[in-house]
């Protein structure tokens, strides 16, 4: 799972108000190089929530990142290189993804986060 | 026709190991997928500019859809339901990003941050009752709810999906327009058995011009590319052309008929001897 995904995950749980984000227990970590695409990393910028960003990344062991952002950044090349490999190139294959709220973890194997819900959280 | 899928098993039984073997070996499953997938990203119509979007594949099994999309150059976050064919999916080291999910119990998405999404063949599954927990409406205004918040305003999601009958399809259809969708059903190829294929269209966002629905294949004449089936039936191909009855100068007359007497006699039939008064033109006032 890249932190892409990760950005727009949130819990799903019954009762639960504000499931994101959800919290990182690293495990294995993998990267995986892919080219890098401008248009879309301007695109998605606008959708990404910063702050909860930095720190999955910071968890997952990089931090490059600026911790303030403006759109202007977006022209800067090194910037874009950071953000692009923070979002797309980083894996999280093995750990876990907590609810913020209720603390419940969804496993994480082979990179595929597991969130199945139990009957009761339905 | 072999019996709906959706009948025998749940779907995270029913797609185990040897059922997601198929789906890397099986070319013609392979094509059929691809060609599904190709349709429905056409329907979705997002903006000609080049740049890639975040799309959703709604049951993504074992990646086959996922793959047109990343060869549009777009990035996808795949759910399934079946382990086994998210297996085969990390296997073939597919682009996207893949989720363990079951789309019946609500898409976790933050509201607004997906660009598209495409579902081949999988939401009938959610009709069904496979365990005792599950209540097929409350599944369906679950996942049409999740999935109208996780869009973003103005964006499609196109369906496509095997009704069982047409109970189940108003009953999508339904819960698709609760959740505030608006669009409708596309019908490609409507007269034909085989390539008949239904996509769901649904809008995200108020109603505008770009939201009408789009046309359908097969419709006006336009025919299958692999099979003939879809010729419209003109008018006056309507009558089939009637066999001409063959004008044989042959029968009739004296030696045609004495011939006759002949083979009959042959085959030991009680035969009037051969006279002169035998096949002899009646006058005319007879």
């Amino acid at each position: 799972m890249r932190l892409l995904t990760h950005n727009m995950l949130s819990s799903n749980i019954k009762g639960v108000t504000d499931g994101f984000p959800l919290k990182i227990e690293a495990g294995k970590v993998v990267e995986k190089e892919v080219d890098m695409n401008t248009d879309f990393l301007k695109n998605i910028f606008t959708k990404i929530e910063w702050k909860p960003f930095v720190e999955a990344a910071k968890t997952l062991g990089y931090s490059e990142l600026p911790e303030d952002v403006d759109p202007s950044l977006l022209d800067s090349q090194d910037f874009l290189t950071k953000f692009h490999h923070a979002l797309l190139e980083i894996h999280l294959e093995e750990g876990a993804l907590v609810c913020p709220e209720t603390g419940r973890k969804f496993p994480v194997s082979k990179g595929i986060p597991n969130m199945l819900l139990h009957e009761d959280e339905v | 026709m072999a019996a709906r899928p959706e009948l025998l098993a749940p779907p995270e039984i029913f797609y185990d190991q040897s059922e997601a073997r198929k789906y890397t070996s099986s070319s013609r499953i392979i094509d059929i997928q691809a060609k599904l997938s190709e349709r429905a990203l056409e329907l979705l119509a997002l903006p000609d500019d080049g740049v890639p979007r975040l799309l959703l594949d709604i049951g993504c099994g074992s990646g086959l859809s996922g793959e047109t999309l990343s060869e549009s150059g777009h990035q996808w976050i795949g759910l399934d339901i079946s382990e086994a064919m998210l297996d085969v999916a990390v296997e073939r080291e597919v682009d996207g990003d893949l989720l363990h999910a079951d789309m019946g119990q609500g898409l976790g998405f933050r509201p607004g941050v997906i660009d598209g999404a495409i579902s081949i063949s999988a939401v009938q599954w959610l009709c069904n009752a496979d365990k005792s927990s599950h209540e097929p409406r409350l599944r369906l205004k679950a996942f049409f709810g999740s999935l109208y918040r996780s869009l973003a305003r103005g964006a499609r999601a196109v369906l496509q999906l095997y009704p069982q009958n047409i109970a189940q399809r108003e009953l999508i259809f339904n819960y698709a327009m609760r959740a505030g969708f608006g669009g409708g059903v596309v019908v490609d190829y409507p007269h034909s058995t085989k390539s008949r294929k239904e996509y769901l269209v649904l809008n995200c966002g108020p109603p505008s011009l770009s939201a009408a629905v789009p046309n359908a294949k097969g419709e006006d004449g336009m025919s299958c590319s692999d099979d003939e089936e879809n010729h419209t039936v003109t008018v006056s191909d309507r009558n089939r052309p009637r066999k001409k009855r063959k004008l044989d100068k042959t029968n009739g007359g004296k030696d045609w008929v004495i011939q006759k007497k002949e083979q009959m006699r042959r085959k030991g039939a009680a035969v009037p001897a051969d006279t002169k008064y035998t096949a002899r033109k009646r006058k005319s006032r007879f």
